[in-house]
């Protein structure tokens, strides 16, 4: 989910992905970069992700993803299931 | 899932590599600018990325089919296997090959003749609409009873089970006005049946009901071949004439390719123009072809047709200008029994060969299975060779079933490739078969590989592979694999049990060899027994045939007709070389529609019964002297008898016995062929001839002077068509025909000479069905001992090279070489004398299916069952004697050295 939600601002290639995801998570997340990948295999096959090669800032060869329709669907619906998972722990949490 | 992934892995895992690598260079970028050196900027950013193969190959996981994967894995290591062992692959090959290529071949001329539907729309509603008699003796063709015109009339304005039905008839006609005179042959159709066919014209039109009308112009349709031929496909045709027996026709249509009435090919359609004010109860010599209504079943249209029949007896007058509801013609068409047989045309036009074919197709079914026996041996001798392998290979925790997989994969494979050869086979064996099969094959264009016979092979392929696959699969990784690497240690001979499967195999093949080898003994016996009957004529290869028609618009006189025949006859017996010529209407086997009616003798009374059917020919004088038939008492026929109308006739040395007791009994008694109808003296007896064939009893017949009164009417006629036999040893020689077209020209021009013939050629043709069967037979029972003969040798020499040593042994302790060789001979002849026994017993129950393709041996036939088991016994016998002297030739001090 966290892929797709850093992918919803615009198409990204792997590393910027895992910087990204490194940045948001101000390192608390201690994931290997080489993870990434199998991940965004499976999402491409699930055809939530496309992808193309194009070249970076610095003039290296890379793989651009970006959401499809679909994908984008599935962020939403993920967000919302994960929306509501957090407020019913919340609402546990409280009543506690 | 994408196809991509799949399909194109290794390409997708590449461009991961390229992703990861540059990925890895960014961080290592990245740790550059914070200040790192470069040797630590790489140490950092390997640790940070992780272990990009392990995630590579688990994305090249994650894109693959798990069961895909193993299985192609193992396709792999099988074709390393087979690739290795190219002599054990070649065999195993080459034996499924052969096998296959025979089976799908066959397969594919039964599926063409026998399953597949007839080329006309909706082929399944088409009938054929014979009738059986049994009270009409001789009269009755193999087709059973022919309609008469009367018949078709009533049946096609009162039936209610058709759509429409027509009748038709075939001849032979000349053509002119083309080139030179040529003899065709025609299909001549009444209304109804082109419409039945539901056939549509290539060009122009088809014949129309107006067409039928006696009277109106005379029209033509063309089939293609014709059109091709004669015409080089001008599409200008139509509309043009040619002259047809002297009269001139106009094309008005060409049928398209690969158009049949039935199954008789033709040059030519022409209306039949039944007339119905000269329509009389007799004439049988229609076929009928019907379209039955949607839904209206074979039994109701036999039912409708037998409704008809007593209907049309009463409906005709038995000769013409006659009343109709003649009680005496009644009283004598009861007592034929007539009786509808409606058939689906399919069933028709395939005939007698079905037997043939499910015998030929059942043959080679042994042989298929005689072939994966070899293979299934083959195999196991290789597992044999494989056993400490397997076992290695279960100890390392692979499971049983994994095995099987292992081993059932390659036997695919090895089914695959021998497949697709087969295919092969099949594909360059039917082109033969088409270019040189049987004539009276039916449906004989129609054969090729088509879907039906792809998907016949792969089954056979996928099934033979699993049989000869799974025998040793089952033996060799069963659960007791782990004995093998005890028992397979090099020490000791090997156990009986592991020869047991191996014997069996051996067993089987032996007696399925002979099963097959005693049919082709069989064919091979009937082949001879026919060649050998005496045939009631002599040495046909130097006699040779043509057929000659004298159209009534070219000479309407019937003398004159007989005379010019004569004129032909005697211009042929001026060749060179020539010693003899008759004519007549019909040569033994010629095919022409024989006739028949009763003889009447003198002195007896036919109130209560008619007299039996018998064979009526017409012949000229000199025929018998020409055809070598003996004349057994009195004498020939003369001109002067002929033209003199002295009421002379001859009969056949059987009819003779039959009526008078013996030939010259005959001489001097008087015939006549009805009751209206003048006597007639026999003045001569001739030797029986086998005019049905070889296989068939010689006929009664009546030979009926050529030219005169005929015999079921008081009218005096001339025989228009006929056929000449020329004795000559230049029979069959271009030479000899050009002749014979000047010949018969010179006498006139308008004249066609037709299926010119060598009476050897007309035997043989008749003999075809027994030869095509024996041809094949013979080849599968080649295949089945040559197999056979491989199959028992590779068991024995197998066995051999795995008691080397014990050989060595007992070699080392005093035997002899002989006693050696002995045990190995003795072991083969053994397996094979099983075989043998058991083969026998199923061939003396398999060739009762045979019985109606035999003459003159009995199913269990003496002479071949005791001849083939001896060369079984012999081919045993050298397949052994070979490993058995390698044996033999063991020196102990090699073996023990080898240790």
């Amino acid at each position: 989910m966290m892929i797709l939600r850093t992918l919803n601002q615009g198409p990204m290639h792997g590393y910027a992905i895992a910087k990204r995801i490194q940045d948001w998570s101000k390192g608390e997340l201690e994931i290997e970069d080489g993870s990434l990948y199998p991940a965004l295999n499976r999402m491409l096959t699930k055809g939530w992700l496309k992808a193309e090669w194009g070249e970076t800032q610095n003039n290296r060869k890379a793989r651009f993803y970006q959401l499809t329709p679909t994908g984008k669907k599935q962020l939403e619906a993920e967000s919302t299931a994960f929306n509501k998972m957090i407020r019913a722990i919340q609402l546990v949490m409280r009543t506690s | 899932m994408l196809w991509r992934n799949f399909l194109q892995r290794d390409r997708v895992d590449e461009e991961w590599r390229e992703e990861m690598e540059a990925h890895l260079q960014m961080l290592i970028d990245s740790f550059l600018e914070h200040g790192l050196t470069p040797d630590e900027a790489r140490h950092a950013a390997l640790k940070r990325a992780g272990n990009l193969t392990t995630r590579r190959e688990e994305i090249y996981r994650m894109n693959g089919i798990q069961w895909v994967d193993s299985i192609s894995g193992d396709i792999r290591y099988a074709a390393r296997g087979l690739r290795k062992n190219l002599s054990f692959t070649a065999v195993a090959v080459l034996t499924l090959g052969l096998g296959i290529g025979a089976n799908t071949a066959v397969f594919s001329v039964v599926n063409s003749v026998l399953l597949k539907p007839l080329a006309f729309p909706r082929s399944e509603e088409l009938v054929d609409l014979a009738q059986v008699a049994p009270g009409a003796g001789g009269i009755l063709s193999s087709r059973g009873l022919g309609l008469s015109p009367s018949m078709y009339f009533t049946y096609t304005e009162q039936n209610s089970s058709f759509q429409s039905m027509g009748v038709w008839t075939s001849s032979y006609v000349t053509v002119t006005g083309l080139t030179e005179p040529e003899q065709v042959f025609a299909n001549w159709i009444s209304d109804g049946l082109l419409q039945a066919l539901a056939a549509q014209p290539e060009i122009g039109r088809l014949l129309a009901p107006a067409d039928q009308v006696p009277g109106s112009n005379e029209s033509v349709l063309l089939t293609y071949g014709y059109w091709q031929r004669r015409f080089g496909g001008d599409r200008s045709v139509i509309g043009r004439k040619i002259f047809v027996d002297a009269r001139p026709r106009e094309i008005v249509g060409v049928m398209p390719a690969g158009f049949r009435i039935a199954d008789t090919p033709a040059d030519l359609i022409l209306p039949l123009r039944l007339d119905r004010s000269h329509a009389i109860l007799a004439g049988f010599y229609l076929r009928a072809i019907g379209r039955v209504k949607p839904g209206v079943s074979v039994e109701q249209a036999n039912a409708d047709i037998a409704r008809l029949i007593p209907i049309w007896m009463r409906s005709w007058p038995s000769i013409e200008g006659g009343h109709t509801g003649d009680a005496l013609a009644e009283k004598v068409y009861r007592s034929w029994r007539i009786g509808p047989n409606v058939r689906p045309l399919r069933e028709n036009v395939v005939g007698n060969v079905r037997s043939v074919l499910w015998v030929v197709m059942g043959t080679l079914g042994m042989v298929m299975l005689i072939a994966c026996a070899n293979v299934a041996n083959l195999l196991m001798v290789r597992v044999d060779a494989r056993q400490s392998e397997l076992a290695v290979r279960a100890a390392l925790g692979a499971g049983w079933g994994r095995i099987v997989r292992q081993l059932l994969i390659e036997s695919m494979l090895l089914g695959a490739v021998g497949g697709t050869l087969g295919l092969a086979i099949a594909y360059g064996g039917l082109r033969l078969l088409v270019r040189n099969g049987p004539s009276n094959l039916p449906r004989l264009s129609e054969i090729g590989l088509d879907s039906h016979a792809l998907v016949f092979t792969s089954v056979v392929t996928l099934l033979s592979a699993l049989f000869f696959g799974l025998i040793p699969a089952l033996r060799y990784a069963g659960p007791h694999v782990s004995l093998a690497l005890r028992d397979g240690s090099r020490t000791t001979s090997p156990g009986r049990s592991r020869h047991r499967a191996r014997n069996t195999l051996v067993i089987v093949q032996v007696s399925l060899a002979l099963v097959l080898l005693i049919s082709a003994g069989l064919m091979i016996r009937t082949f001879q027994a026919m060649r050998s009957v005496s045939m009631g004529f002599e040495q046909p290869a130097a006699l040779e045939t043509f057929r000659a028609v004298i159209p009534r618009e070219l000479v309407p006189n019937e003398e004159q007709a007989t005379r010019m025949e004569q004129a032909i006859a005697e211009k042929v017996a001026a060749l060179p070389g020539v010693t003899a010529v008759g004519f007549s209407n019909a040569l033994p086997m010629d095919g022409a529609p024989p006739m028949w009616d009763g003889i009447l003798t003198e002195g007896q009374s036919y109130a209560h019964d008619r007299p039996p059917m018998r064979l009526y020919l017409n012949v000229s004088p000199g025929l018998f002297s020409s055809l070598g038939s003996k004349i057994k008492a009195g004498r020939d026929l003369t001109w002067t008898d002929i033209y003199g109308d002295r009421k002379f006739v001859l009969v056949s040395e059987n009819l003779a016995r039959e009526l008078w007791g013996s030939a010259d009994a005959a001489i001097g008694k008087r015939v006549r062929s009805t009751e209206i109808g003048a006597w007639r003296e026999v003045v001569g007896v001739v030797e029986d001839v086998r005019h049905s064939g070889a296989q068939e009893p010689a006929p009664a017949v009546v030979y009926w002077p050529i030219f005169g009164q005929i015999p079921w009417a008081p009218v005096t006629a001339a025989t228009r068509s006929v056929v000449f036999s020329v004795r000559t040893d230049r029979a069959g020689t271009s030479a000899l025909l050009n002749e014979l077209r000047r010949a018969v020209w010179s006498v006139n021009a308008q004249l066609a000479v037709a299926n010119p013939e060598t009476m050897r050629e007309t035997v043989d043709r008749s003999m075809a069905r027994t030869s095509f069967t024996l041809v094949m037979l013979a080849i599968a029972g080649a295949m089945a001992l040559v197999l056979g003969f491989v199959g028992i040798y590779g068991v024995i020499a197998y066995a051999v090279s795995q008691r080397t040593r014990e050989i060595g042994i007992r070699i080392a302790l005093g035997a002899e070489p002989r006693d050696v060789r002995k045990v190995f001979v003795r072991q083969g002849l053994g397996l094979c004398g099983i075989g043998i026994v058991i083969g026998l017993a199923a061939a003396a129950l398999l060739t009762r299916v045979m019985k109606s393709l035999l003459f003159g041996v009995p199913p269990v036939d003496p002479v071949t069952f005791a001849a083939v088991p001896v060369t079984l016994l012999l081919a045993t016998l050298a397949a052994c004697y070979l490993p058995a002297r390698r044996a033999s030739a063991v020196d102990p001090a090699d073996c023990m050295r080898a240790e």
